[in-house]
């Protein structure tokens, strides 16, 4: 078994590595034909830009993207640069560099990876779904009979912060800046899935396919760990099934065959303000001009934040949302749950999480209104703010630095949840929802608490569960998205997540149940 | 202002800490040797497994004593001087006090086993042992196999701890089957059966004769006392209970027992000195109860109770229904009432047992002959709700009632298989009874709260 496993992960590194390989390979010659067709799809007026492609990349053969794509900005700074001084804006391409260079980047790729997208996939995508399920599979045996299986999580490098940790770290921010930022070392990566993009939406795959399908293996991988090391508990399962199911259906095909059908792309789960460019003058134009769907999404998406979201979390909790559908939630729970030990406890990041989290729903909040200001009053300014930029900043701040790069980036070190902790301003709606109108709750059994604090430990949104039990006060807390593994781990069948009439929900206690009555009376009742 | 010392920074201590606090603003001050700050002594056994680490088990943050106003101090105190109302601590300093509150907790028993002091052989209670078995047994290259003497709830978790890291373990057990003192015997059967499945090497009804020693001066083997067979080990671990840590006030004038002698208001026969936790004994036991209760919920509850008296709202410690739990390996245990073993049973106990057929799950129910009076559950890998049960019991609830209501208790985690259906049929074709279950009822639950 341990052979097999060790195999598995030199299979899953070669993947990786290949993977990891693929930005800096490549061969790509831009031809004119091509060229000409970009340059019409753009409309690009910039006779210095077209010029200067045709002079310096045209019919030239690059070995990977660096050399190509660094040629292309250049061009495009250049020629910027010369029309703003000639004040001929009408020149000026307001395609961003890196989107431009991915763009010709895409089209003018040719050689071995191109020719071979099926192999390509299987040394990338295969390896690593081969190595990694080799890895993940033995351990039905490995890890035992059925029960809690967190043995050695502090022990080894990579589930307690050594360097196994870091390195996953450096990867993960490397790949969300990648993704981000710098879109033309996405391309190969394009290349491995066209087939499956082609067959979806009917075309080529750009670079956020990619990380949609990605997601989708990985969380399907990941999950075949979920079941394995959760298989003593209906609710891990049951839950984990949830939202693989909506993240393939919902998140992944659903808005793919949308656009074959000539629809708007659009993820039916994704609750604004999580969805925040749900209200940007682009989308909201490009539904209004998709007919029937259009204005059915338009309705769907007010309904869902305002009237769907709300009242699930009145009967379920939070939880409904975060931890059984939400896409975010789903990569937390399943390529996240090794690392979900690392939230801090401290009440000091308590303090931390409400400032950020509540600071980035007023964001969201104010720049949506602002959005929406502009877009009836047709008007590009606010109050001397520019829509755009406010947009832009929020976009660049919280869409792609603190959800992607910090989010998902820091799950080694910080946890599998800092988004969902102390970003999200859905979640920050949603706990409002849950801590003052809900029937959820976590219920303390009485007095068994013997205060371990597995709960605590594994607690990812970093609660100290353990500070509600010992004083055997049920856990009823805006943060809670109810994953369940504090009630999974604990020793002593203390919690129990349950929705119940809303009497008695919060019910502080000092002396605990076991003691004598009329001291619980005298001292509680106070 | 009144100055109250504590000794033992343990549960038992500390509540009492919190609740004076709560209740007053006396000057207060915690002694304890141990360690510098609270922690949870039951959670010991995850630290070695790594699922937590030591700073995980503190279930305060280190700010919070200052906060709140609880002076530390980490020292030993050798002398209880009660004539001058002060401590004497082993670095020779003395402090002052006002109320003394004892609660230092236990220490591993020792029976007096040829070789009990030899390096290698050590006991599972405070955070230094838990170092000493990180030292012992770090690995399976280090310590090749350990055996563990004396078959109780601390002895299956240092065997649960050993495999963590693969080490291959022997266990004697003085019983002819695991905890049946205090477990019925379907249960304890049960257990049996997954500690083998464990791997561990399980030996029922064997005594610990002697521990050898290699050249070095180390623990190399045991021999079996019935058997004489030799067993070689690196690490032993004694686990045979615990007793209270007295030993320091063998001169103080306090009267002991085998633990500090206490009436029901926790006081001592010294004026102004309580004891509390483990190192408690009651003149007379409470109910069922043993005098000296080492559990953690007793200290818990001790605190909570000593510090209303401290506080002048003169009270006595009436625990109320019995409780506990515990995790066998993989199998969780909770009890509520009582249920005795076949050698404790009171004569008018009758027992009902149900054990699943598949999954290592099963229920014991104790009930009164005659009135079918409800006296107690133990259940095993099902979790129940702790105030239904407690309730049940107040009202003196007839074991009929119970069986029809028993789904109101169940708390496992929600979509878990449910076995109340499959209990009281069994219940029904033992008892010859026609009960049917009635569905979980929120009001139900919630009518007393
Ligand atoms: C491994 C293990 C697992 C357990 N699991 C459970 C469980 O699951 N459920 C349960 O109910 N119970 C369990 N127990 C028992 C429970 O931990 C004890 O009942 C409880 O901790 C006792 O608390 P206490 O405050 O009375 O004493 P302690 O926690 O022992 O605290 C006493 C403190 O006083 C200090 N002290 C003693 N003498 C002096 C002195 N002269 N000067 C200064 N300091 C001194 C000691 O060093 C110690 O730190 C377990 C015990 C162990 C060892
Ligand atoms: S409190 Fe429990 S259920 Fe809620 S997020 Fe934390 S571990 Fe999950
Ligand atoms: S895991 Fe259970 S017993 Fe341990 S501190 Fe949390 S609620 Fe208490």
């Amino acid at each position: 078994m341990k052979t097999i496993q060790n195999i598995g992960i030199i299979i899953f590194l070669i993947g990786l590595g290949i993977f990891s390989a693929l930005p800096f390979m490549g061969t790509f010659k831009l031809d004119q034909g091509t060229f000409d067709g970009i340059v019409a799809e753009k409309r690009i007026k910039s006779d210095l830009f077209i010029q200067d492609i045709q002079q310096n990349v045209v019919g030239k053969e690059y070995n990977g993207m660096i050399n190509l794509s660094s040629n292309i900005s250049k061009a495009l700074d250049n020629a910027n640069e010369a029309h703003v001084k000639n004040k001929e804006y009408k020149k000026k391409i307001y395609t961003k560099s890196s989107e431009m260079a991915s763009l010709i980047g895409k089209r003018s790729g040719s050689g071995y990876i191109v020719n071979n997208k099926g192999i390509m996939w299987m040394l990338t995508f295969g390896l690593g779904i081969i190595g990694a399920l080799m890895f993940i599979v033995p351990q039905v045996l490995t890890l035992g009979k059925k029960g809690i299986k967190n043995d050695g999580i502090y022990h080894q490098s990579s589930t307690n912060r050594g360097w196994i940790a870091w390195l996953v770290f450096a990867f993960l921010v490397s790949f969300y800046m990648v993704l981000y930022f710098g879109s033309e070392y996405a391309v190969n990566w394009t290349y491995l899935v066209d087939p499956i993009s082609e067959s979806l939406s009917g075309n080529p795959a750009g670079h956020w396919f990619v990380y949609g399908f990605m997601y989708c293996v990985i969380m399907v991988v990941m999950a075949v760990r979920m079941y394995i090391k959760y298989r003593h508990n209906m609710y891990q399962m049951v839950r984990t099934t949830s939202v693989l199911f909506f993240q393939i259906i919902f998140a992944f095909l659903i808005p793919e065959i949308m656009v074959r059908l000539q629809m708007p792309y659009y993820d039916f789960k994704n609750a604004f303000p999580l969805d925040y460019d749900f209200f940007f003058q682009w989308n909201l134009k490009s539904l209004i001009n998709s007919g029937g769907i259009g204005l059915f999404i338009l309705v769907w998406g007010i309904v869902l934040t305002l009237v769907i979201v709300p009242v699930m979390v009145y009967f379920f909790g939070k939880r409904w949302y975060c931890s059984w559908v939400c896409g975010c939630g789903g990569l937390a729970e399943t390529l996240g749950d090794p690392y979900r030990q690392h939230s801090s406890k401290s009440l000091f990041s308590w303090k931390v999480e409400r400032w950020l989290i509540h600071g980035v729903l007023v964001f969201a909040v104010f720049m949506t209104g602002i959005t929406l200001y502009s877009f009836f009053a047709e008007t590009g300014t606010v109050m001397g703010i520019k829509t755009s930029g406010i947009q832009n900043t929020y976009s660049l701040a919280i869409g792609s630095v603190f959800a992607g790069v910090i989010g998902t980036g820091f799950y080694p070190i910080f946890g599998n949840r800092v988004w969902c902790r102390f970003g999200c301003p859905l979640a920050a709606y949603l706990g409002f929802v849950q801590r003052f109108k809900s029937r959820f709750r976590i219920t303390t059994n009485g007095g068994q608490c013997i205060s371990c604090g597995n709960c605590s430990t594994y607690c990812e949104q970093g609660i100290d569960v353990r500070a509600y039990a010992q004083k055997g006060e049920n856990i009823v807390r805006s943060s809670c998205v109810g994953c369940g593994v504090c009630s999974a781990v604990c020793p002593r069948g203390v919690l129990k997540l349950e929705n119940g009439p809303e009497a008695g929900r919060i019910n502080p206690t000092q002396v605990l149940l076991g003691n004598d009555v009329d001291l619980m009376e005298l001292v509680n009742n106070k | 202002m009144e100055h109250i010392v504590i000794i033992g920074n343990g549960i038992a201590g500390v509540t009492a800490a919190r609740h004076i606090r709560k209740n007053s603003d006396k000057r207060i001050t915690v002694v304890s040797t141990e360690t510098d700050y609270f922690f949870s002594r039951t959670a010991l056994m995850y630290i070695y497994m790594g699922h937590m680490k030591f700073e995980h088990t503190q279930p305060y943050e280190n700010w919070f004593w200052k906060k709140n106003r609880i002076d530390l101090v980490k020292g030993y105190v050798n002398t209880v001087d009660h004539l001058n109302k002060s401590l004497i601590l082993a670095n020779g300093s003395s402090i002052a006090y006002d109320k003394l509150i004892l609660a230092t907790g236990s220490k591993p028993n020792k029976f007096g086993w040829p070789g009990q002091d030899l390096p290698g052989v050590q006991g599972l209670y405070s955070k230094q042992d838990l170092d000493q078995l990180e030292a012992n047994a770090p690995d399976n290259k280090t310590c090749k196999r350990a055996v563990i003497v004396g078959g109780g709830l601390i002895g299956i978790e240092m065997a649960e701890m050993l495999r963590s890291r693969k080490i291959p373990v022997t266990f004697l057990v003085r019983e002819d089957s695991f905890w049946n003192g205090v477990l019925p015997a379907g249960e304890s059967a049960l257990i049996n059966e997954h500690i083998l499945e464990h791997h561990i090497d399980l030996r029922l009804g064997v005594n610990l004769g002697e521990i050898l020693a290699d050249e070095n001066g180390r623990a190399r083997a045991v021999v079996i006392k019935e058997t004489g067979e030799e067993i070689a080990c690196d690490v032993v671990g004694l686990t045979a209970g615990v007793s209270p840590n007295v030993d320091f006030l063998k001169d103080s004038g306090i009267e002991l027992g085998r633990g500090i002698k206490v009436n029901r208001h926790l006081e001592t026969n010294i004026k102004d000195i309580y004891a509390i936790g483990d190192c408690a004994e009651q003149h007379e036991s409470i109910g069922n109860r043993r005098p000296i209760e080492a559990v953690w919920y007793t200290g818990r509850m001790m605190g909570e109770t000593v510090a209303q008296t401290i506080c002048g709202n003169k009270i006595e410690y009436k625990p109320g229904h019995w409780f506990n739990s515990a995790k066998f390996l993989d199998v969780e245990y909770q009890t509520y009432g009582w249920v005795f073993s076949e050698r404790g049973m009171k004569e008018y106990e009758q027992h009902f047992h149900w054990r699943d057929d598949k999954e290592l799950i099963c229920i014991t129910m104790a009930f009164h002959k005659e009135t079918k009076q409800f006296l107690g559950i133990n259940t095993f890998g099902i979790r129940m709700r702790h105030e239904i049960f407690d309730r049940w019991l107040t009202e003196e609830r007839d074991v009929f009632y119970v069986m029809e209501h028993l789904k109101d208790a169940n708390f496992d985690p929600e979509f878990y298989t449910t076995y109340e259906t499959k209990i009281v049929s069994k219940f029904n074709s033992e008892f010859g009874t026609n009960i049917t279950p009635k569905k979980k009822s929120w009001k139900r639950i919630f009518s007393n709260a």
